[in-house]
């Protein structure tokens, strides 16, 4: 009989978030920033039909990049624990905490268990509160681990650059408008301060979660013709 | 908790199984026990509140529904302020008549039917798919209905192909039929149609035919004892929803209440309501 070759849990572990993160940093990033209102996120996608943002619940948004079959079911999954929990209990009793509690759980299991390949994906959960100290943004990764972050937050392929155009520029909430013109800018910046790429209207996917909404589903995509009227000249 | 809702570990995987984008298909495979309906009841009948009469009718913009306040057990009155008319979605009302506890649950389970097929498709169902749908959720309603515990909701909406407002009514079983420029629902259902009959024009403007449907549930109190009239010592009057190109809007409780001493300053003109031509 062969003996099967010796691989270290460490080896392991890191060979399945190296091949992860390969599949997560060939797409576009997604960036998500608070506003004044509420939660704002801006994806790079060229596609009109295929989504990276999406609505989870009243004031739940759900953001994604990587594989897009996988995030895809990971946002059907949330949106029938949200429906079925809404239904269950009552529409208040459905946070992003428990949403990102249970993908936490999810992309973990699979991450670790031998006999799956592990999600080649990374998740935004943001919840939008009464104000903007109560806004939540959630982060998940691949292996299941969960960041709570403040102010923005961007992930997918080329993060550096972005980030760092995000934190030069950080002062304070913004409007709507100018909030979506930092987001753009920062998605078109180009590492060591090399020229700016040009990102066009139409290759933008752009929602908010707008607490000033009257309506109970605080979620809105915004249609290409605000989002060209945002950009200006 | 444990049970139906997963609240620690990772999802089932028929939560992460692609497929069916209805909620109720769902909810019917990981929770049926939450389905209204499901219960073995006996026959129950009178010992449970009833919802009574419930009017719509279309007009140039949209469609209005109103729905009366009362909610009846046998003889007794079980409620003098229930709320019968509800937004199913942005686009479209449901006012309901008949058992008030099931029919609530299954306005509940329609709301999340359609706002969990738009959320998972990105579109929202065509008018006549969600009438569809609200038809297959009375039809699993029907062994209660066969005890007495009958749902027959009033459906009404706008379509944005026409584009205008349209009505759908519905039988015990599922049936589902749509009728033309107006119909009520519930015990006071014939009187209702009957004052609509001669007060109805194709030419009323939004108010006008809020007020029309005012009278009607003003005539359908006069002569059904389940359907409750406006209560002027309470200040309980009807509950308004106009559905147009805009979306669904609830009127005002204070506009409805205007609305309603306008008619009832009338009625003390002429008991029996507005005359309408003999030719």
């Amino acid at each position: 009989m062969s003996q099967p070759f010796y691989v270290s849990p460490e080896q392991l572990m890191k060979d399945r978030a190296d091949f992860a993160r390969k599949g997560i940093a060939r797409g576009r990033s997604v960036v998500v920033l608070q506003y004044t209102d509420g939660v704002l996120f801006v994806a790079e996608n060229p596609s009109q039909a295929l989504h990276k943002i999406s609505e989870i619940y009243d004031r739940i948004g759900f953001a994604a990049v990587g594989r897009y079959n996988e995030f895809e079911n990971l946002r059907i999954a949330g949106v029938r624990l949200a429906d079925l929990r809404g239904y269950a209990y009552d529409r208040g009793d459905v946070t992003g905490r428990g949403l990102a509690n249970a993908y936490a759980q999810t992309l973990g299991t699979i991450f670790s268990s031998g006999g799956e390949k592990p999600y080649e994906v990374e998740i935004f959960v943001a919840e939008v509160g009464a104000s903007s100290d109560e806004d939540q943004i959630y982060r998940l990764t691949y292996d299941g681990s969960v960041a709570d972050e403040h102010a923005f937050a961007v992930m997918g392929g080329a993060t550096e650059s972005t980030t760092e155009h995000l934190r030069a520029a950080e002062n304070g909430l913004l409007g709507l408008t100018d909030s979506i013109r930092l987001a753009v800018e920062a998605l078109a910046a180009e590492p060591d301060g090399a020229p700016a790429r040009s990102v066009a209207a139409d290759q933008l996917e752009v929602a908010v979660l707008d607490r000033t909404r009257a309506q109970k589903r605080k979620f809105r995509r915004l249609p290409a013709r605000e989002v060209v009227a945002a950009l200006g000249s | 908790m444990t049970g139906p809702i997963p609240s620690a570990g990772r999802l089932p995987s028929a939560y992460l199984a692609p497929g069916s984008s209805s909620f109720a298909t769902f909810l019917a495979e990981q929770a049926p026990d939450l389905l209204p309906g499901r219960h073995n009841a006996g026959p129950l009948g009178a010992q449970v509140p009833h919802g009574t009469t419930i009017v719509a009718a279309t007009f140039e913009g949209g469609v209005v529904m109103a729905g009366d306040r009362r909610a009846t057990m046998g003889n007794v009155i079980a409620q003098r302020d229930i709320q019968k008319v509800f937004a199913a979605d942005e686009y479209s009302v449901v006012g309901i008549a008949g058992a008030a506890g099931l029919a609530v649950e299954m306005v509940r389970l329609l709301q999340t039917e359609l706002e969990h097929y738009e959320k998972i498709e990105g579109v929202t169902l065509s008018l006549d798919g969600k009438a569809n749908r609200l038809a297959a959720l009375i039809r699993g309603n029907l062994a209660a209905a066969m005890q007495g515990l009958g749902v027959v909701p009033l459906f009404a909406g706008f379509d944005h192909g026409l584009p205008g407002g349209r009505i759908f009514s519905y039988d015990v079983t599922g049936g589902r039929y749509e009728e033309q420029a107006f119909h009520a629902t519930g015990s006071g259902s014939v009187f209702a149609r009957g004052s609509l009959k001669k007060l109805y024009r194709a030419d009323l403007s939004e108010d006008e035919c809020v007020t029309a449907t005012i009278q009607a549930l003003y005539d359908a109190a006069d002569d059904d004892s389940a359907t409750g009239g406006p209560d002027l010592a309470r200040r309980i009057f009807p509950v308004v929803d106009v559905v147009s190109a805009d979306g669904h809007r609830r009127i005002d409780e204070a506009d409805v209440a205007q609305i309603a001493d306008a008619v009832i300053a009338g009625r003390l003109q002429r008991p029996d309501g507005p005359n309408a031509p003999l030719i």
